[in-house]
């Protein structure tokens, strides 16, 4: 059972979760702020004409103020009204439906490769720090860190996929028709993808691991006469393990973005080429609803994280 | 009663005045000293003052003009004649990359100083005068780093339009909250120190105080961090220009030139190594140059 402190911390947790969903929205809906000079000009294209610029500024409410514009955007996003594409007229939460999934699955899978080969890494490291195997997963941290992720999936797609024929070069298959087919295709991008990420997994777990081996509880358990691999397993990764929960949901969100490049590379029907193609056609609800439909995901992770620290580590809260 | 004023007037001038301030002879035999240290950094300084001088010299370098077509010669390998073989209008790869340089490095540092001239005096606003303007700018500055960086980034172009400038601009707006956080946290320490309260009560405006107090002794981090910024922005550069966001055709850049070359990668394999190398050796550079600059610039850290 919970104490009471600690459910009311969670109240406020919640709680402050409402300005920076409203703060998001709010920088969401600025971004067309940005457009250079009269946004209905711009939309209209070239060599519209007068009638047609004032009917489009009719037509997306830009002849009225600014708060009002943002208040019925905000409300119609509540509803679940991204508004339509500009270029094909579909809703733009249905599109995102449709498209999500596809990125979700190898941001995840991303995710699981980051940490199952940057976890190990890291313990390894940092067993013995300034060793030659620490020495050789440091750099392979920076090499992974500098790497660019699409160059890493072109050279990926030559050796695995036009050369040993072993994967897809391109495409995907949704999971649910065909897992395997879907796995399959969804590896050689998730892996492109893992390599920053497994850098930063390493490095994270490296830093934070040689700080609670070095300090003074653990030096009083070598006293003791504790075993080495007891105060790894026992005292060691379980105060890393909290820290690895904050550098998920950071990996979240960096994978999140990368994976945009990605799904270029490997022509991947995923959000992430929407919005590309909306930013070079300059279709605004597009890349405001796939923009907001990311930060919610993030900003949700995040509480869900910060909701587990609450209930899991004993020291937060407690001053 | 003006003896105290007399002897608070040292440290109301500012730390820069401090005796033992090196002056600039020995602040280069320092410098020196240190790149005789510490191999890496020698090494990360050589390679970008080398790309340096390529991007200045790039058109008396390169071998061919970098829009130069001949339709005769598409996608040749590599030879004497062109080191790197050519693409696919058959322009010259190896001119291409040198040409590329430039528009790399102006790239990186057009984003970092725009992240800079928004991040920085944000930053030291709110952690300098605290209460609700803190709170605000602190909210505000949480939210935008919940937004995935390159998403933001395409975003923001697509608005401003597409282009070399204007993404990279966009990617400075995204770097601002990260070296805004980052100065707010530098000034919430320093602000606490003696001088700070020394020159507020011989009179000093608020922007003297950031210029002069906060600021030079705040830094230190954010050197650090631009530095590794720029690794950043130069990956950032690339892969918008990859997606077609970034450089327009024909101007050459790295990550165009990936671009092209995946779309041959069957006939031509051979043309996606050279762009790919260069990037990830600039931006190696750079991340290890930053590094470096962190362990030297670091008190905690043991002198040997």
């Amino acid at each position: 059972m919970l104490a009471r402190d600690r459910w009311k911390l969670i109240g406020w947790r919640l709680l402050q979760f409402v300005p920076v969903i409203v703060l998001a929205t709010f920088i969401v809906f600025g971004l067309m702020q940005l457009v250079p000079g009269d946004i209905a000009v711009t939309l209209a294209g070239e060599s519209a004409s007068e009638a047609r610029i004032a009917e489009l500024r009719r037509l997306y409410g830009l002849d009225r103020p600014l708060l009002v514009q943002y208040g019925q955007w905000l409300w119609g996003a509540m509803q679940g009204d991204l508004g339509k594409s500009m270029l094909s007229g579909e809703p733009v939460l249905r599109s995102i439906l449709t498209r999500f999934p596809t990125t979700l699955q190898i941001v995840l899978m991303a995710l699981s490769v980051s940490l199952l080969i940057g976890v190990p890494m890291g313990i390894l490291a940092a067993l013995r720090p300034n060793s030659r195997i620490d020495a050789f997963v440091t750099s392979l941290a920076s090499l992974g860190v500098a790497l660019p992720n699409f160059w890493l999936a072109m050279l990926l797609v030559s050796v695995f996929a036009l050369n040993l024929g072993w994967f897809p070069a391109t495409g995907a298959v949704a999971f649910a028709k065909d897992p395997v087919a879907s796995l399959k295709a969804a590896t050689l991008p998730a892996f492109a993808l893992a390599a920053g990420g497994v850098a930063e997994v390493a490095r994270q777990l490296r830093g934070s691991l040689v700080e609670v081996l070095s300090s003074q509880f653990v030096r009083t358990l070598h006293a003791k006469g504790l075993p080495p691999s007891a105060i790894l397993w026992r005292h060691g990764l379980k105060n890393v393990s909290v820290n690895l929960l904050t550098v998920i949901g950071l990996m979240f969100n960096r994978l999140l973005g990368a994976t945009v490049v990605i799904e270029a590379v490997f022509a991947i029907p995923g959000v992430g080429s929407m919005v590309v193609a909306s930013a070079i056609q300059k279709d605004f609800p597009v890349i405001q609803g796939v923009v907001l439909a990311m930060v919610l995901i993030v900003i949700t992770l995040n509480l869900v994280i910060d909701l587990l620290y609450t209930v899991v580590d004993p020291r937060v809260g407690r001053r | 009663m003006s003896a105290p004023h007399a002897q608070g007037a040292a440290p109301a001038s500012g730390p820069a005045d401090r005796p033992d301030t090196p002056g600039p002879a020995s602040r280069l035999t320092r410098f020196a000293r240190w790149l005789r240290r510490d191999l890496r950094a020698a090494l990360s300084l050589s390679f970008l003052l080398a790309l340096l001088a390529v991007a200045v010299f790039a058109a008396q370098i390169a071998p061919y003009p970098p829009t130069q077509q001949d339709v005769n010669n598409t996608l040749l390998a590599p030879s004497a004649a062109h080191l790197l073989g050519t693409d696919d209008l058959g322009r010259d790869v190896f001119s291409r990359l040198i040409h590329g340089a430039p528009a790399t490095l102006y790239a990186s540092f057009l984003a970092v100083s725009v992240g800079l001239l928004i991040g920085l005096p944000v930053g030291l606003l709110a952690g300098f005068l605290g209460g609700w303007v803190d709170d605000i700018i602190g909210r505000l500055i949480d939210t935008l780093l919940s937004f995935p960086a390159i998403v933001l980034a395409i975003a923001v172009t697509g608005a401003l339009g597409i282009g070399l400038t204007n993404s990279m601009i966009a990617v400075g707006i995204v770097f601002s909250p990260q070296l805004a956080r980052l100065a707010r946290a530098q000034t919430l320490i320093v602000k606490q120190e003696l001088y700070v309260d020394a020159a507020r009560v011989f009179g000093a405006s608020l922007p003297r105080l950031l210029a002069r107090h906060i600021l030079p002794n705040a830094v230190q981090p954010v050197i650090v961090q631009v530095t590794l910024l720029l690794a950043v922005a130069l990956l950032a550069e690339a892969s918008l220009s990859f997606l077609g966001l970034g450089v327009q055709p024909p101007t050459p850049s790295w990550g165009a030139m990936l671009a092209r070359a995946y779309q041959y990668m069957e006939i031509a394999p051979e043309q996606m190594y050279a762009p790919g190398i260069a990037i990830l050796l600039t931006a190696l550079s750079f991340n290890a140059l930053g590094e470096s600059v962190r362990i030297a610039l670091d008190p905690t850290m043991k002198r040997r």
